[in-house]
């Protein structure tokens, strides 16, 4: 909570196409979480416009916000975040319970979810009885359960060591194959490199944004 | 998010921090049952004087000499005058008014009463056979200054002096002196205990006349008048008045106690009491809110990853808001009805302790209490839960 203002993110021109595949790289403080933030509808920019699925979204309420996100926008964080005093299958359940889910339904796609992450002999787990990979399995799971069109994934395997991190990854790339835009934030070069288009970040700014020409 | 859903997770919520939401529940539950309990006795202390009160006799006016205001009894004093006496010549006008079914003339004294080698101090009250009706007494023995035998020289003794006196005999027929009079025992009072402070088992009862004989005097302590029907009370008040009025040469001299009003000033006053007492109560429901606020802070606190997260994945501000209230509304409702349980049982222990004291709580202390409760604890919670609402998503989630 500095007095000096802070150009988190400066001059930002970027346009993804539904169903893409997008790392963004770069140093500490160059601004990935705060482009990632808002691409989510958590942050908003102070100035400039974001269009999600055509549609301006700056500019609607707190509340239409939360729709979106809800129903079109998946998180999967770092430190996982899951409730520490609620199940792996609670968590998941989360974002059906907040869409008014009924209860019938929401049993059934969490058992789904469960089934499809390999978690179903932890669902009466919390969290603090699971492994880094089987948290981040649930909070994959529970970005997924809506179904969303995007899943934002700031630093995903950071808390994880290299081959469950892998492992991770490539459940996230299976939702992609699957038509979903997977948008994954890292610093881990060779994880990077396996998204069909890179961007790389400084100081605010995107220095460089490569797309393969398989992608 | 639903409303079954919302009730249903805080639900969970507060199962979840079990010691926690127990403490609350613990202090709503004993400020909700401090109400209750307090209450039923208040109330039970009130219903207990009314029925004594009721006790002693029905549709009772007493006249006594003087009058109770403060402005004629000044003026009187200044005047240099004394009120006038009631007599038994006031009383016997006042027996031939139409809304008065009968009436007692009644003096108070003391003297020794000895018999069978025994000698005591007792009090004595002098009046007519119409004493015990109007007095609601009981006779267990014999028979009470019987009507036209008023100028016989009996005495009716307390159940207590009876027993004193005459422990292994018929106390009836005995003869005993009083002072320096000799008088034979008529009847023995029933035991009563007390009532309004007043033990009717230690007294003895002789005719009026013999009363002012003895006691030196032509006035009259009370006149003891029993109205027709509860409508006649307050005109036999009148009358009563009007009659003693023109007997006095137009001064208004005496006072006239209805029974009706004094019961309606005793209820007044202990319902008085048991409001304030109620009132003094309920403010350990609002420490219980205060604690429920200071409970709800430290939780949001230590839930803001919490918070955010559920911002992230789609809560509104309202949802948030929503979940933190019903936490608050959960923890009041289970307090409440826990206290409203506790206060219940509080109020039967009472009973079983003491029967004389019908001590339940009134209906309108319970829901008050509950009132006071749910109010006290979803107040408490409103800053917290939209402390909760208003925190920012990244902010938030960032927070370790
Ligand atoms: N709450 C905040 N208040 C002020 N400045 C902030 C805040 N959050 C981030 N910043 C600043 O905004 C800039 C971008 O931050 P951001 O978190 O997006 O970086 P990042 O690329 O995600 O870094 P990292 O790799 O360390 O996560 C940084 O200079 C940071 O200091
Ligand atoms: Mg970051």
């Amino acid at each position: 909570m500095g007095d000096q203002a802070v150009c988190a993110l400066n001059n930002i021109d970027l346009h993804i196409a539904s169903g893409e595949y997008v790392s963004i790289m770069g140093p500490s403080g160059s601004g990935k979480s705060t482009l990632l933030n808002i691409i989510g509808l958590l942050d908003k920019p102070n100035s400039g416009r974001y269009e999600l699925d055509e549609k301006l979204v700056t500019n609607l309420s707190e509340t239409e916000q939360a729709k979106i996100r809800r129903e079109k926008i998946g998180f999967v964080f770092q430190s996982f975040h899951l409730v520490p005093r609620l199940t792996a299958a609670e968590n998941i359940e989360l974002p059906l319970i907040l869409g008014g889910v009924p209860p019938e339904q929401r049993q059934i796609r969490v058992n789904e979810a469960l089934q499809a992450f390999e978690l179903k002999q932890r669902a009466l787990h919390r969290p603090a009885e699971l492994s880094g990979g089987q948290r981040q399995r649930v909070a994959i799971a529970r970005a997924t359960i809506m179904q969303p069109s995007v899943i934002l994934a700031d630093e995903p395997t950071g808390n994880l060591d290299h081959q469950i991190g892998a492992e991770v990854m490539s459940l996230l790339e299976d939702l992609h194959h699957r038509g979903t835009t997977l948008i994954v934030v890292t610093h881990d070069r060779e994880l990077g490199g396996r998204a069909h288009r890179q961007i790389a970040m400084r100081d605010g700014k995107i220095l460089i944004d490569h797309s393969d020409d398989t992608g | 998010m639903t409303l079954a859903d919302t009730l249903r997770t805080s639900f969970k919520t507060v199962m979840s921090y079990h010691i926690r939401s127990l403490l609350i529940i613990l202090a709503m539950a004993l400020g909700v049952g401090a109400v209750v309990v307090l209450t039923a006795l208040g109330d039970g202390a009130r219903n207990y004087i009314i029925n004594q009160f009721s006790s002693i006799g029905t549709h009772l006016l007493v006249v006594l000499p003087g009058r109770a205001e403060t402005s004629g009894s000044f003026l009187g004093a200044v005047l240099g005058q004394t009120p006038r006496d009631l007599t038994l010549k006031d009383a016997q006008l006042l027996g031939r008014l139409p809304q008065i079914r009968r009436y007692a003339p009644l003096n108070v004294g003391a003297a020794e009463l000895s018999a069978a080698n025994r000698l005591r101090e007792v009090t004595v009250l002098g009046s007519t056979a119409n004493l015990i009706p109007i007095r609601h007494m009981k006779l267990a023995q014999g028979n009470f200054l019987a009507h036209g035998a008023e100028r016989n020289a009996q005495i009716v003794l307390g159940a207590k002096i009876a027993q004193e006196f005459f422990p292994r005999s018929q106390a009836v027929g005995q003869r005993v002196r009083l002072g320096d009079s000799r008088f034979l025992v008529s009847g023995v009072l029933a035991s009563q205990g007390e009532t309004m402070g007043f033990n009717t088992d230690e007294i003895v009862i002789i005719p009026i006349d013999y009363a002012q004989a003895m006691f030196n005097t032509t006035s009259l302590f009370r006149i003891l008048i029993e109205a027709k029907s509860h409508s006649d009370i307050e005109p036999a008040k009148q009358a009563i008045l009007a009659s003693l009025r023109q007997s006095h040469d137009g001064e208004d001299d005496t006072t006239v106690i209805t029974q009706d009003a004094i019961l309606e000033t005793f209820d007044r006053i202990l319902h008085a009491l048991t409001l304030a007492v109620a009132g003094i109560a309920a403010i350990s429901l609002i420490v219980a809110g205060i604690l429920v606020m200071n409970v709800m802070l430290v939780a949001v606190t230590q839930r803001t990853a919490e918070i955010g997260l559920l911002k992230a994945i789609g809560a509104t501000s309202i949802d948030i808001r929503r979940l933190f209230l019903a936490e608050a509304v959960w923890l009041s409702v289970v307090g409440a009805v826990l206290g409203l349980l506790l206060g219940q049982l509080g109020s039967f222990l009472i009973r079983l302790a003491y029967p004389q004291l019908p001590a339940w709580a009134p209906i309108w202390a319970s829901i008050a209490a509950i009132t006071v409760a749910l109010l006290a604890g979803i107040l408490a919670s409103m800053l917290p839960a939209s402390k909760a609402a208003r925190m920012d998503a990244i902010d938030a989630l960032n927070k370790k």
